[in-house]
């Protein structure tokens, strides 16, 4: 791949925004929409300000019911890898109601949820975990099968057991899954909170978070204001996404090629 | 052919994978400690299944392999195995990597440190132990990987092709580097090259195989003395025995269909 200068990566998504800008109050203009259908970015931001304290608090609230779902996808999603990846069996008859479970639309289980976890922070945390466990699964799983059959007859010739061979071999060998499975739940966790306050956090008069904020913006007509609501949920997504490409850097930098090797 | 107490014997050994043909046909076989054993033979001759199955991370499927007295994978930590590509964990470091059979075997850290300091130094590496294998060149990892299968001072080594991906200047250096090594401590060689200059200037005994099924065609006995040094490249005697296990090769394959 050809390399591309640390000015021209802040340059080219400057220029494609002020396009999508321009684009924009150019449709505004020619359709003749309303501010309530169509705000400008620049009712948008005016929404924001004014409501800023509201937005600002909803974010707090929505970032701990994203973290804890993230937090369990991450450390439950590992765990049930690595159960996977230990045998064909476990594999094969785990696998498919895995899928199952993934196929569900999660609409269907929120009063379930409701029911067993219990409405506000628990059942948001478990909705965020349902929406953002099965990449970091299915990569990892993936991962683990997929080690390099000479390092696997290396770990063999030095008589390494199973749990050594899971440990030192796959576990490592996994990693760069693991982290794009974690790099795709990061998007999905913000998501997956919002949409668990709107429908399990309001049952009980909700936690106020941005999925509250949806609610009541909705109801009240304040178009521009919800678009301000999508504005902030994507930025708590920028910082989860930020937060994993750290993690990422700092388990893979040294070795693995996606970063490129220290001069020396 | 036969030594005394043969540390890898092959009786009457056939091999197949699953339900697929004959890969190996009745090979038998004896070598004896001071062996440095080459295989050579067209590809798909079967030379890396013997390897297989001296390490018993194949089985055979008839007949009997025997390792040092006992089962191949009874044998096991006395062997040691060098793959074509390096198979260095990409993230350890070169020491970490050399540690790594030790480290499996539970050996506590101050022992392995040491140990692997001391075989690095042996492949004359002793100041890139903190680097990844990515930072290395083929030829350096190589000799990482060389360090790594001789820090269990293994009786038995076993090379598939070890040196095939590296250049020809790099491969004689390697070449003669493996002999010093044995030389300081020594160890019975299985050795899978398509060189024949390789395996002429490294092994005493040259077992060229056939394909479809594999079978030893013929072996060679190359009596140069050890330590042997890179000027018997140059040697009439030593172009000779190349041609002469050259034409063997010839013979063989004009016969293998592909």
């Amino acid at each position: 791949m050809k390399k591309i200068p640390a000015w021209l990566l802040w340059l080219l998504p400057a220029i494609s925004g002020l396009i999508f800008v321009a684009l924009w109050y150019g449709i505004r203009a020619a359709s003749g929409l309303q501010s309530w259908i169509l705000p400008t970015p620049v009712e948008i931001m005016q929404a924001a300000w004014t409501e800023r304290s509201r937005l600002w608090y909803a974010a707090g609230q929505t970032a701990w019911g994203a973290l804890g779902g993230f937090v369990l996808a991450g450390g439950l999603g590992f765990l049930l890898s690595v159960v996977l990846g230990v045998s064909r069996s476990l594999r094969a008859s785990l696998y498919p109601w895995l899928l199952v479970l993934q196929m569900t639309p999660v609409i269907v289980l929120t009063p379930i949820i409701v029911l067993w976890a219990g409405p506000g922070l628990p059942g948001i945390i478990t909705v965020t975990w349902l929406i953002s466990f099965f990449p970091i699964v299915v990569n990892m799983t993936q991962g683990l099968v997929s080690t390099d059959q000479n390092h696997v007859a290396l770990f063999r010739m030095c008589n390494a057991g199973r749990f050594q061979e899971m440990l030192w071999l796959r576990v490592p060998a996994a990693m760069p899954y693991y982290l794009a499975g974690l790099r795709i739940a990061a998007t999905l966790a913000p998501i997956g909170a919002i949409f668990g306050e709107y429908m399990v956090g309001n049952s009980s008069g909700g936690s106020g978070g941005l999925g509250f904020l949806v609610y009541s913006y909705n109801t009240q007509i304040k178009i521009p204001a919800l678009f301000a609501t999508a504005l902030t949920s994507c930025l708590l997504g920028f910082i989860f996404v930020a937060a994993v490409s750290l993690l990422n850097w700092a388990v893979l930098h040294k070795w693995h090629d996606s970063f490129e090797p220290a001069d020396h | 052919m036969a030594a005394p107490n043969p540390i890898v014997e092959f009786r009457a050994v056939r091999k197949r994978y699953g339900v697929g043909p004959l890969v190996l046909d009745g090979l038998d076989l004896a070598l004896a400690a001071a062996d440095f054993a080459s295989f050579i033979g067209p590809s798909g001759c079967g030379k890396s299944t013997v390897l297989k199955l001296v390490s018993g991370l194949s089985p055979r499927t008839e007949g009997e392999v025997r390792v040092a007295g006992t089962t191949p994978r009874q044998a096991r930590d006395r062997q040691a195995f060098i793959f074509q590509d390096a198979t260095l964990l990409p993230w350890l470091t070169t020491q970490h990597n050399v540690e790594l059979p030790l480290k499996l075997r539970g050996d506590p850290a101050p022992l392995r440190l040491a140990k692997a300091w001391e075989m690095l130094a042996l492949v004359g590496l002793e100041k890139i132990g903190g680097y990844y294998p990515r930072q290395l060149s083929g030829g350096m990892k190589m000799r990482v990987s060389i360090a790594r299968a001789l820090t269990m001072a293994p009786q038995l080594l076993l090379l598939d092709e070890p040196f095939g991906a590296l250049d020809e200047m790099t491969r004689n250096r390697l070449n003669e580097e493996l002999l010093d090594l044995r030389a300081q401590s020594p160890f019975t060689a299985m050795f899978v090259t398509h060189s024949v200059a390789e395996a002429v200037f490294l092994s005493n005994r040259i077992f060229v195989m056939s394909a479809n099924p594999g079978r030893f065609h013929a072996e060679v006995r190359v009596d140069f003395a050890y330590p042997r040094r890179a000027m018997l490249r140059e040697q009439p005697e030593f172009q000779a025995k190349v041609n002469e296990v050259s034409r063997l090769l010839h013979q063989v394959e004009e016969v293998a269909p592909v």
